[in-house]
């Protein structure tokens, strides 16, 4: 620890106590609060758990595990206030508005966490006998049969765990299809605009991308589409609306085109939050579609997951969804289909994509996020999330370059560009002012097709009150970067942390914790991140 | 609707900002033959809190929860008991609320719990790095054969028969479509593993072994020498582990040389959860980091100089690589790595081995308790907190008599092969500390009697 001179101050304080150079004994500015790693502050064997016996002994010969495995513990009150103290360095939904393009940050309502924790549901193994979890059961079947209405597909696949694996589902059952006919075709058409989880799984899948062409209204361009269709093509990943935050008109005849050239359509649906209880993806000819749970029906992101990824399917590809899956008896009772049953059942699966029925705690929270809405309050969702995104892109692009602007409104998220910016200033500047506003940033750099892209996706769970702030507050950043105040090159200023080095980050990884070379015991102030 | 904040004349003021004269002009680019007028039909309409809580508690009562009485099931997802703080402190909002660390200077709690959360992982499968989650086991386990590829330039992977079924189906579902080449098949009733068999198989177009440890039926084995021949021939070795609180007791896999370790981290923190969601724990050697899967969270400094955690090697993901990236993994399961990382601090390394020893000797007590049940034996010489019993008869019906007396009695192998009936009279159980003296003896009386 830095020595204590003999007024009391730390050597780098200034002679009239610190306050003038911001520093503090503790690093600490009031409620802004240092944290150390609890490599630094527990002991292996500190422990916040009690047990009422006694470890006995073992006799497991060579395989005991007798050397330090370097485990620190901490007592439970020191536990909580670590980690409470962690949670106040984040920002999240709770604390305000959260405008991540293509993320969908609403707020997560708390009747959803307590459903979730029911005995019947948080308490249940899933290889229970079925006898025993009707009520699980029935809480998939009820999911399910809400996700396929609300979409007007055929069928769907309730085990992915995420909006990704969701793809891969989809992508399997294209491919099991065109194997079931015979075809090898080994090419999937996928926008420039795409998120990169639609590159990633198309060749996870061992699939060949090529890209879309796009038009100068940010769409699918139809016939360079139409023009590249052949026996070679599996078929398209589109998302609709798309990453660009406007909605594919062509979509119908995208399909059309598709179809009769034997291929299939994949759905990138992450931004169903924009079309849901007003449009139905069947009805304009989708085959499969990924519903993120955590996006459109709230079940929280949890600072990056868990996800839920149910894809809803067409008839064509229904045939092809994966195990297991939960079926309605004529007795009012639910059966699992699993590899025993499924040659009877549903012979042309194309497998297993996890070890059992999916996130269970996120189709509880789901659920009762539908039917808290019911079906007109799933519209009102849509319309206001596309209310409010076209709110702030109306009152912002006259200091925002809007690249798509004038082709008419935007769906659930408002896209600008770096255009108009001063010579030097970025879309990151934006970004890290509005941290110092108070603020999460919007999506920045995505989608790859528009330069400099900030991606501004409000939600409906907002208030004009916050969105008049926000356009408020992003008004007067994007006048800084044009006018090119300095200040704005380093903030975030008053951030738990300024920009982070994530160059050194990557040149020289630092992966996990090592107990300081040569210096055992307690770090130094500076060690933790105190000044 | 209690969620949404805009009140109609909000909504008729900001229309008018926006040029539109209703709702509908908004919705001009969907074709009129999709535009829906009204709510879709056949649904509910909305409904208050109460009603909606009422309507899930009565599903929620049809279920048997596992802690309404003896609960005795595992294979591959353990009951552990939970302490209260760690699902206090995982409904902060600012951690459950928050989203993916993409801005690091406000989102440093998550990132330093996740650089806490790989040290805790990398040291308990006692190898060099972890990144951030995956899913759950059986995925991280597929992305680890498809990994060691990767490493390898090769695509035969050899999977020991005491891999977890669904791990295995996973694996197989998945390799129909990539071109890789399973070797696997069932296990045998057999007190050891097939291990010293595998090392023999492994040639030059191995791409990796993959163990479970314990495995599928509750044994544990010594994997050095299956290390030191899949190095020999070149090959990686993949250890899975379903159950990482045995490893408070057990050697790690990265211990044993043991190149990659995946495993299932729903034991610690994160409940049984019907199956999901769970996390998945992936950790290798770290020559290989540049070829794992998902994110990782490294240190580095802010422009003041103090130290900050970011989200690092992203080169290798898909939002930058998109079809070369090493993996299309996004989202993976942030929260319940924060509900894992929790427990294990709370509990610590002095925790973690007395709970471990616990588990164990409770094991081993209810082991020699059902083995004096009239025609049943216990198969294994060594386990953790998991054995297979050997019963007169074919388990799965009994299973289902066992529920019958509120007693969940363990998995069936019938259930988990039910194309293999040389398995059929096999029933694998699991002990944790969650288990009374009295469950044991019930189970066992009820055992008794359903067998008789």
């Amino acid at each position: 620890m830095t020595a204590l001179n003999r007024a009391g101050w730390r050597p780098e304080m200034n002679v009239a106590g610190g306050a003038a150079d911001n520093v503090t004994f503790t690093g600490n500015r009031a409620l802004m609060l240092e944290e150390p790693l609890i490599f630094e502050i527990g002991g292996s064997e500190t422990t916040g758990v009690d047990f009422d016996e006694a470890a006995p002994a073992a006799d497991l010969g060579s395989l005991a595990r007798s050397a330090p495995i370097g485990l620190p513990g901490l007592s439970e009150s020191e536990t909580v206030r670590h980690y409470t103290r962690l949670s106040r360095q984040n920002y999240a939904i709770d604390l305000g508005l959260f405008p991540l393009g293509s993320c969908t940050m609403k707020h997560n309502p708390r009747l959803n966490e307590k459903v979730a924790r029911m005995a019947g549901f948080a308490d249940a193994h899933p290889l229970q006998p079925q006898e025993t979890v009707q009520g699980a059961y029935a809480v998939i079947h009820e999911l399910a049969e809400w996700l396929v209405t609300l979409t007007g597909m055929h069928a769907v696949a309730m085990s992915p765990k995420a909006g990704a694996h969701g793809e891969l589902c989809g992508i399997l059952c294209i491919k099991a299809a065109l194997e079931a006919r015979g075809e090898d075709r080994r090419v999937l058409l996928v926008p420039e605009s795409a998120h990169g989880t639609n590159p990633a799984t198309a060749a996870f899948a061992g699939f060949t991308v090529e890209d879309i062409p796009a038009t100068e209204a940010g769409r699918v361009n139809l016939e360079a589409l139409k023009a590249r269709l052949g026996p070679d093509i599996a078929g398209v990943m589109i998302t609709n609306p798309n990453t660009c935050g406007l909605f594919e008109r062509d979509m119908k005849a995208i399909s059309d085109a598709v179809h009769a050239a034997g291929g299939y359509v994949y759905c990138d649906g992450a931004n169903f939050n924009a079309i849901v209880g007003r449009v139905r993806p069947g009805d304009l000819g989708v085959d499969a579609m990924h519903i993120n749970l955590h996006k459109t029906f709230s079940t929280p992101h949890g600072g990056g997951g868990p996800g839920s990824g149910p894809v809803v399917l067409s008839e064509a590809l229904a045939p092809f969804a994966p195990l297991p899956f939960v079926t309605k008896q004529a007795d009012g009772g639910f059966r699992l289909i699993e590899e025993e049953s499924a040659g009877e059942d549903h012979p042309d699966t194309f497998g297993r994509m996890t070890a059992f029925h999916g996130q269970m705690g996120m189709f509880t929270r789901a659920l009762a996020y539908i039917l808290s809405h019911g079906a007109d309050g799933l519209k009102q969702v849509a319309e206001d999330a596309v209310l409010n995104a076209n709110y702030l892109l109306r009152s912002l692009d006259d200091v925002l370059d809007a690249p798509f602007g004038g082709s008419g409104p935007c769906m659930h998220e408002a896209l600008f560009s770096d255009k108009g910016l001063a010579e030097g200033f970025s879309t990151l500047d934006v970004a890290k002012g509005l941290i110092d506003e108070g603020y999460h940033p919007m999506t920045v750099y995505f989608p790859l097709v528009v330069h400099g892209a900030m991606l501004v996706e409000p939600t409906e769970t907002e208030s004009k009150a916050v969105l008049d702030q926000f356009i408020g507050a992003l008004r007067s950043i994007a006048l800084r970067a044009k006018n090119g105040d300095p200040a704005l090159k380093s903030a975030p200023h008053f951030a738990p942390r300024g920009r982070l080095d994530e160059t050194a980050a990557a040149r020289k990884p630092i992966l996990a914790w090592s107990e300081p070379a040569g210096a055992p015991g307690a770090p130094s102030l500076s060690e933790i991140g105190g000044s | 609707m209690r969620y949404l904040p805009l009140t109609n004349d909000d909504r008729a003021a900001m229309l008018a900002t926006v040029g539109a004269s209703s709702i509908d002009d908004l919705f001009v680019d969907v074709p009129a033959e999709a535009r829906l007028d009204g709510p879709i039909a056949g649904l509910p309409m909305q409904a208050s809190e109460l009603a909606v809580e009422r309507h899930m508690a009565a599903l929620s009562r049809r279920n048997r929860a596992a802690g309404d009485g003896p609960f005795f099931l595992g294979a591959g997802a353990y009951r552990h008991h939970v302490p209260a703080s760690v699902d206090h402190l995982i409904q902060r909002g600012e951690f459950l609320t928050a989203y993916t660390p993409y801005q690091p200077e406000i989102a440093q709690g998550t990132l330093q719990m996740l650089f806490e959360f790989q040290s805790q992982v990398a040291r308990l499968l006692g190898s060099d790095v972890a990144n951030a989650s995956m899913y759950d086991g059986s995925t991280a386990c597929w992305e680890a054969i498809v990994m060691a590829r990767r490493v390898t330039k090769r695509s035969k992977a050899l999977l020991s028969t005491g891999l977890h079924p669904h791990y295995r189906s996973v694996a197989r579902t998945m390799a129909k479509y990539t071109g890789d080449t399973l070797v696997d098949g069932d296990p045998d009733f057999a007190a050891g593993t097939d291990w010293a068999a595998l090392a023999d198989s492994i040639d030059k177009e191995t791409s990796c072994v993959v163990v479970q440890y314990p495995d599928i039926l509750g044994r544990i084995d010594d994997m050095t020498a299956l290390a030191a021949a899949c190095q020999a021939a070149g090959a990686l070795l993949i250890a899975v582990v379903t159950e990482p609180v045995a490893l408070g007791l057990i050697k790690a896999p990265g211990e044993m040389g043991a190149d990659i370790v995946v495993g299932e981290g729903q034991s610690l923190g994160v409940g049984l959860q019907f199956g999901g969601p769970y996390v998945g724990l992936f950790a290798c050697k770290a020559k290989y980091v540049r070829q794992m899967p998902g994110r990782l969270c490294g240190e580095t400094l802010d422009a003041n100089g103090k130290r900050g955690f970011v989200l690092t090697l992203s080169t290798r993901e898909q939002h930058i690589r998109r079809e070369k990236a090493t993996s299309n993994i996004c989202t993976n399961s942030g929260l319940c790595a924060l509900a894992f990382s929790i427990h294990m601090t709370l509990l610590g390394e002095a925790g973690l081995r007395q709970l471990a020893a616990i588990n164990h000797g409770r094991a081993k007590a209810a082991a020699a308790e059902l083995a004096k049940v009239p025609g049943v034996s216990v198969m294994n010489h060594s386990f953790f907190n998991e054995f297979t019993l050997l019963l007169p008869t074919a388990a799965r019906p009994v299973v289902h008599k066992l529920a019958e007396k509120d007693i969940l009695g363990g998995v069936s192998l019938g259930r988990l092969y039910p194309d293999n009936d040389g398995l059929a009279n096999g029933l694998v159980v699991a002990v944790t500390e969650t288990v009374t003296g009295e469950d044991i003896a019930a189970f066992a009386a009820a055992l008794k009697e359903v067998l008789a």
